[in-house]
């Protein structure tokens, strides 16, 4: 269990993380969604006690990071693949960590196959591709057994069946009753990963909810209706005041009502049902409609660009920036 | 339009690219599958005159890379390795590339406003983030304004609002004419993005079609429907031999070897009330899982081989 | 095909006029790539410095301990007074300018810049070419500047001693200061080239300089002298000198020929591997 009460971080006059509460359960995988500079990374240093927060606490298991007695087997995480010595190899890195924390070298052959780099174990990690880096970065985390893990990022550089093997993974992991907070910029990955959601902008947490209210939350959802007969059924749906569009491929979406009530409609009128699918919004829809306001930085009004500039080269139009969206602005801030 | 025919590279002993042939078509976004060491950017950089073949040959609108004249106003490429010298600004690095196709230098400023670097375009690249560095890369891929577009990994590191971004910028593409090639991990940004799939395994072709296609392909069609009357919908599909589950959501039953229009014709006809119906899409990373499954060639590996040709340092 | 016919894009208009710029465009954006990094700055900063000082310092030093020099040190600046003011400098700013000349090259493999300089200009000769020129261009005129700074400077110093005027018998010594820098410099770029390393490549040119071609002195009989004469940069650096060392087989003029032979048939090489090789 992680607990954060009140959690601030100031640098200078900017506020990185901003009277954060939250909790991070075991037993379940919790998302930690936030752009960029929003401060998942500070929140997460700070919970590994690698910065000290300006005021609040964050805890683990009632501890804070400095105080456990071990802490590798307390908690694993996976925050920069890179922070490892290029020239050590894979089951040398591995074994100093154990040896550093009082685990036998069992541990480190243990994780070694749970990761897949038997092969390469005996290699120099300098040589090692982005996704190897990771599965190495992964099983220093799991090197201590550890109740609780923490994943920044994790999929980066995985291949497909890395992606889905890191996926079941964290869920094997909550399942065992872990705590699995898991931090990733890639919503339709988190959407298939995490139960449990804790949103942060601008430092201030926005939301900490189950995944399933989280979207219902932030999400605008309607019924899809297909049947044989949509010119006698639309009729019949809107005169309980629901909401009926009628789309060009003759589906009907229904807004205020629920799948069921519209199936009732449609038995006793005795119509034809070919679909009938509650649509919601994705993760990345509710995601993008909750951050709107929190975002530093805002995606520019594509029609502000699309003046024809003058003929200062002849032909050298502006196609890209006429149809093509802009990018939201990276902040002036360079680590 | 790429042509890629017959497309070989060895590396000593391995075949990275094995008699590789297919053809990525304008006016959409083809995604380029294929797990790690399977030959992706082996074959993107022998497309990009980077790598030479062993034989065979990959042309861009008929010609080698190597003989195009201004190529960057051909082609916009963003490879998967960093490509920019760290003690250089973000504006220096796009413009020599500029000037080297003759370029105009207001160009510049443009494609790093685009992709939303203008503050920090003096800057050394050096303290970028891999966001930022990712950022500058596609930058640099549109500073001809291409009518190409050929990415490797596009979306790595980016930020939510940096993923949706590429996305519809992408699409945005591909709806003007152009020709987009993609290669990505993600398999469900993939799913939402892609029109059109290319997929390898051990350098050979796996698959090449659309991705509609793709997924009915390599996966079972179910529907899921909601009844008060389950036990009469049960019996009834009993009859017509369609197979009948039941799922852990409480009451919604998985129907097998059947389409939602029928059932709910059964429905219909058996007088029986439906509260939902809903196909069930496969997902694209199941149906790729399947691919990979079926074809055996890189099936279950327990780890994916290391070392292949992709993975050179 | 009708789709790609829509595409209005700046390509089909601007293609047309864009033939025969191309190499111009090439010097330019090689130049931009030179001046954007610090590297360059600091590796002919300390050139400028490095050489400028000692240009004045050897001929001070002379000055002052002009009273105990041995006779045989005081015939010798009689005897070849330029040497002595270009020959410390030029000995410790021709590491600079190889440092610099390895990096042009090597650098672009080890951050893999290479890749983005090949996908805009996959005609690599040209490429190389273009690079070449611009950084020899680059150094000659430094070199050239620095070489008349430094010898303005050393004659001053030296006033009390000796008068060192320009004249055409000993101009080239000082002229061939530039020409020896530049000349090293494109060598050091074709090693970077072919090494593609820049640790290696500067090990390398710096175990040329500083060692081997002195080494190569001590081997006996013709083939010692041979091989002495022949060393690409023992050969080149003649063109700086009044009197050619006692092994030395040819003129000064003949020495920079074969200085620039070598530098010639490595460039050749480097621009087969570099079409040859995967980047």
């Amino acid at each position: 269990m992680i607990q954060a009460t009140e959690l601030t971080k100031r640098y200078g006059t900017r506020l990185a993380v901003d009277h954060a509460d939250f909790t991070v359960a075991p037993g379940k995988v919790t998302g930690f969604l936030g752009p960029n500079g929003a401060g998942k990374s500070t929140t997460m240093r700070m919970i590994l006690g690698l910065d000290r927060p300006t005021s609040g606490s964050v805890t683990i298991n009632g501890v804070p990071y400095h105080r456990l007695a071990a802490p590798l087997r307390e908690v694993g995480a996976l925050l920069d693949a890179k922070a490892v010595h290029g020239g050590r190899s894979a089951y040398n890195h591995l074994l100093v960590l154990a040896k550093a924390n009082g685990l036998p070298r069992s541990r480190v052959d243990a994780v070694i196959d749970l990761v897949g780099l038997h092969s390469v174990a005996g290699k120099r990690s300098g040589g090692f591709s982005l996704g190897m880096g990771q599965r190495l970065g992964i099983a220093a985390a799991l090197l201590g057994d550890p109740g609780i893990v923490m994943f920044d990022e994790p999929v980066n550089g995985l291949d497909p069946e890395g992606i889905l093997w890191i996926r079941n993974l964290m869920k094997a992991l909550a399942a065992e009753g872990r705590t699995v907070f898991v931090s990733s910029h890639l919503m339709s990955e988190m959407a298939l990963t995490a139960d449990h959601l804790v949103v942060i902008g601008l430092g201030r947490i926005l939301a900490d909810e189950p995944m399933a209210e989280f979207i219902a939350k932030n999400s605008v959802s309607y019924v899809r209706v297909r049947s044989p007969q949509p010119a006698e059924l639309a009729p019949k749906l809107a005169l309980r005041g629901w909401r009926v569009e009628r789309q060009p491929d003759e589906s009907l979406h229904v807004y205020d009502t629920q799948p069921a009530q519209i199936g009732d409609v449609a038995g006793a009128e005795g119509l034809w049902l070919h679909e009938l699918t509650l649509v919601q919004s994705s993760l990345e829809e509710a995601f993008m409609r909750l951050t709107a306001g929190s975002v530093e930085y805002h995606a520019g009004q594509s029609d502000d660009q699309g003046s024809p500039d003058g003929p200062a080269v002849a032909g050298w139009g502006t196609p890209l920036e006429s149809q093509a969206p802009q990018a939201p602005q990276v902040e002036e801030r360079i680590q | 339009m790429i042509e890629v025919r017959d497309l070989v590279k060895r590396y000593g002993d391995t075949t990275a690219v094995d008699h590789l042939s297919f053809a990525v078509e304008p006016g959409r976004i083809t995604g380029f599958l294929g797990p790690n060491g399977a030959g992706k950017s082996t074959t993107m950089r022998l497309i990009l005159g980077l790598d030479r073949p062993s034989s065979g040959s990959a042309l861009i609108d008929g010609l080698p890379y190597r003989d195009l004249r201004d190529p960057l106003r051909y082609v916009g490429a963003l490879l998967e390795a960093r490509a920019v010298h760290g003690g250089r600004s973000a504006f220096n690095h796009l413009l020599y590339l500029a000037q080297t196709q003759g370029v105009p230098k207001r160009r510049v400023s443009e494609v790093l406003e685009l992709v939303g670097l203008s503050g920090v375009a003096k800057k050394r690249t050096k303290g970028f983030s891999l966001g930022m560095g990712q950022r500058l890369g596609i930058a640099a891929a549109l500073l001809g304004d291409p009518k190409i577009l050929i990415l490797d990994e596009p979306v790595n590191g980016l930020d939510p609002e940096g993923v949706l971004w590429v996305r519809q910028l992408l699409k945005a593409l591909a709806g003007e004419g152009r020709t987009i090639f993609v290669s990505s991990h993600l398999m469900n940004e993939m799913a939402v993005t892609a029109d059109h799939l290319i997929v390898i395994g051990r350098g050979k072709l796996q698959a090449d079609m659309p991705v509609g296609q793709f997924i009915a392909q390599f996966s079972d069609t179910a529907v899921l429907v909601r009844t008060p009357e389950a036990e009469a919908l049960r019996a009834a599909a009993g009859e017509r031999g369609w197979t009948v589950a039941d799922t852990d959501l409480d009451g919604a039953l998985i129907v097998t070897g059947s389409t939602a229009p029928e059932i709910g014709e059964l429905a219909a006809a058996r007088g029986l009330v439906l509260h939902e119906l809903t196909p069930q899409r496969a997902s694209l990373e199941e149906a790729y899982m399947e691919l990979t499954r079926e074809t055996g060639e890189f099936a279950h590996r327990p780890a994916p081989a290391w070392g292949g040709a992709d993975g050179r340092a | 095909m009708a789709a790609r016919d829509s595409v209005m894009t700046p390509i089909a208009t601007r293609d047309a006029g864009t033939g025969h710029a191309h190499f111009g465009r090439l010097l330019l954006a090689e130049w931009t790539k030179i001046r954007s990094v610090r590297s360059t700055y600091w590796s002919l900063i300390a050139l400028i410095i490095a050489f400028l000082f000692f240009s004045w310092l050897f001929p001070y030093l002379t000055v002052v301990n002009w009273k105990q020099a041995s006779p045989e040190q005081q015939a010798n600046l009689y005897l070849d007074p330029i040497g002595s003011i270009t020959g410390s400098g030029l000995f410790i700013g021709q590491l600079a300018v190889a440092v610099l000349g390895v990096m042009v090259t090597a650098s672009e493999y080890s951050t893999g810049m290479i890749r983005s300089t090949l996908l805009a200009s996959p005609h690599r000769v040209r490429m190389l070419a273009a690079k070449s020129i611009v950084f020899t261009l680059l150094i000659l005129v430094i070199g050239e500047v620095i070489a008349f700074l430094g010898f303005f400077i050393g004659r001053q110093t030296f006033k009390s001693l000796v008068s060192v005027d320009l004249n055409s018998g000993n101009v080239r010594e000082v002229f061939g200061v530039g020409l020896y820098l530049a000349m090293l410099g494109l060598f050091a770029l074709v090693v970077g080239a072919l090494l593609r390393h820049v640790a290696g490549a500067i090990t390398g040119i710096v175990a040329l300089l500083l060692v081997i071609s002195n080494l190569i002195q001590l081997i006996p009989g013709r083939i010692g002298k041979y091989l002495y004469t022949y060393e690409p940069t023992n050969a080149g650096f003649v063109i700086t000198a009044k009197r050619l060392p006692d092994n030395f087989l040819i003129s000064s003029w003949q020495g920079y020929g074969v200085f620039a032979l070598w530098t010639a048939v490595l460039w050749a090489l480097a621009a087969y591997l570099l079409v040859r090789r995967d980047a």
